[in-house]
């Protein structure tokens, strides 16, 4: 199982064990990750999972869905061109050590 | 909402996602004294929407999805108990009393029991359990047994054509269960959406395989066995089954409210709330699916009673600030609860998302071609945009949500061509 590094916006670093996630974003909810909020519980429906992949990385995910894309131009925080929703980020993808950033606010 | 000392004891009646939400929230926004979270269910607080959805297609017992992590509540210093369910409420003594005879005193009590599932009247009472072949899919217990019996199950039948029976339909079909749909209105989800989306998901359910009988109504069942063998509409046809699914409606969780002598709303049903959240007694506030509410973005702030995670979630955000400010002494918290409704369901491949409501709408306007399978619906009342309804058009719905929350209607360019952003 990988370990991801989420980035809080302060720059604070969290190692969490992905065991047992099926997304990004479970990950983050059951290792208690602040900055995530995942209101739709990872329908893809609300963008409240939003993360910036670090350059590293990006190019390693599969690409964005189109329902993905769509709902990332209606982040709380502005997208940009690493942007992803981390309930759309399986785990069976991540690559080991991914390294995320967490927007400043999610609503 | 009066003063709220800092050490006062809120006790919160139900964990779903409203009450997860308020007890974590309060204690982030800077309340001191004792939270108390009960919750009738022994799981920790999970993730209702899934149930329907992805977690119909897993095993009985895999893990729900939580809403946060267990070691969460500890750290926010909530005490959560599971397991223990609220059967009265004395108002003058302000006590909580438990189905174990526990009394647990309170300062401020909030009331986030949620909805139940409406019984089915055409049911015997002796067959109305799962292992007569009767489900209802409110809860993770209620998943729990309706997934073996699905998988064991070659015909389905379901009651209600709302989002949660659709739902459901769309997982059996898939699964290769023969499914009849059976809705006594003439269309479906005819309480949350327009007519022109209920036409759209009435041709996918069909394309998809299942049997959708409109304006019919299951008036009784046939048994076989001590089972549920089959379902009869009122022209008395039969269509037979090897299980139904119920899923005719929800209704509030008000009872404790009731006895106590609280006040509920006629036209929507739920507990009484003012725009503050509070019942007719100060110190009882109630909110999430259980609460009627005045809601501005209803026809003459009318009280709705709203059934989704955001309405919970976000009342629970407001309550919090409220409460706490109180006992912080700060100012900022807002005076009246007006978050924008929205709203999502998954339906086979199909995303529908709503943003405002549509109670006050007199015209709808169509942009894109349902027949491509991706358009959105505007619906105005008078001028002003009150609601938009997308179906797989994500954009569409954040987009909205941005225009009614800043009181804005679409540029003209936007209505005249579906490629034309609805807002910048
Ligand atoms: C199958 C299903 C699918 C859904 N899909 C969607 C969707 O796609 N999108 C969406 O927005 N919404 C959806 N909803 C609705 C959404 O889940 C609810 O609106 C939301 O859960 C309401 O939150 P709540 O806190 O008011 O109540 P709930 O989440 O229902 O929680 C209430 C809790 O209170 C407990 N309780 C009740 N009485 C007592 C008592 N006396 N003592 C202690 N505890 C008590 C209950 O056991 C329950 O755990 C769905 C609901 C269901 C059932
Ligand atoms: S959790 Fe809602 S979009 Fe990811």
């Amino acid at each position: 199982m990988p370990t991801l590094i989420f980035i809080a916006p302060d720059g604070t670093r969290t190692e969490v064990d992905a065991d047992g996630a099926a997304s990004v974003m479970e990950a983050a909810v059951s290792n208690g990750i602040d900055g995530i909020v995942a209101e739709c519980g990872g329908s893809c429906s609300c963008a409240t999972c939003h993360v910036y992949v670090d350059e590293a990385f990006f190019g390693r995910l599969p690409a964005r869905g189109e329902m993905e894309d769509e709902l990332l131009d209606g982040t709380a925080c502005a997208r940009g061109p690493t942007s992803r929703l981390s309930c759309q980020i399986a785990i069976d993808d991540a690559p080991d050590g991914l390294v995320l950033r967490l927007p400043e606010a999610q609503t | 909402m009066s003063t709220l000392p800092s050490d006062a004891r809120v006790v919160i009646l139900g964990a779903g996602h409203g009450g997860a939400q308020l007890a974590v929230d309060l204690r982030a926004k800077g309340h001191a004294g004792e939270i108390l979270l009960l919750s009738a269910e022994d799981a920790p607080p999970y993730q209702r929407p899934p149930l329907s959805k992805a977690y119909l297609s897993g095993a009985a017992d895999a893990p729900p999805p939580l809403l946060r992590a267990l070691p969460a509540y500890e750290k926010a210093g909530v005490s959560l108990r599971l397991g223990v369910r609220a059967t009265a409420i004395d108002r003058r003594a302000r006590r909580v009393e438990t189905a174990t005879g526990e009394r647990l005193a309170y300062d401020r009590l909030v009331l986030a029991t949620g909805a139940r599932a409406a019984p089915a009247p055409f049911v015997p009472a002796d067959l109305a359990t799962p292992a007569a072949g009767l489900f209802t899919l409110r809860s993770l217990a209620d998943a729990r047994a309706l997934i073996p019996a699905l998988a064991a199950a070659r015909r389905l039948a379901i009651a209600g054509g709302g989002l949660i029976g659709l739902e459901i339909a769309a997982h059996a079909a898939a699964a290769g269960i023969a499914t009849t749909l059976v809705e006594a209105g003439p269309r479906l989800m005819a309480r949350s959406v327009s007519p022109a989306v209920s036409d759209f998901f009435l041709a996918r359910h069909r394309a998809a395989g299942v049997a959708v009988r409109l304006d019919a109504r299951i008036e009784a069942v046939e048994r076989a066995d001590g089972r549920i063998a089959a379902v009869r509409l009122g022209d008395g046809e039969t269509i037979a089954c090897d299980l139904l699914v119920s899923a005719i409606g929800a209704q509030p969780r008000t009872e404790l409210a009731e006895a106590a002598g609280l006040g509920l709303d006629r036209w929507a049903g739920g507990v009484a709330v003012d725009a503050k959240l509070a019942t007719e007694d100060p110190a009882i506030h109630a909110l999430g699916d259980c609460a009627a509410f005045p809601s501005p973005w209803a026809p003459d702030q009318m009280r709705v009673r709203l059934e989704s995670v955001q309405n919970a979630v976000d009342q629970a955000r407001f309550l919090a600030a409220g409460l706490a400010t109180h006992s912080s002494g700060a100012q900022d918290a807002p005076a009246a609860y007006d978050a924008l409704p929205w709203f999502w369901s998954d339906q086979g491949a199909d995303k529908l998302q709503i943003a405002g409501l549509s109670l006050g709408v007199d015209r709808w306007v169509a942009r894109g071609d349902p027949g491509s399978g991706r358009f959105s619906l505007l619906g105005f009342a008078g001028e002003s945009l009150a609601c938009v309804e997308a179906v797989n058009r994500p954009r569409d719905f954040m987009d909205a949500r941005k225009l009614l929350a800043a009181g804005e209607s679409p540029p003209a360019a936007a209505l005249a061509d579906p490629e034309v952003r609805l807002a910048a």
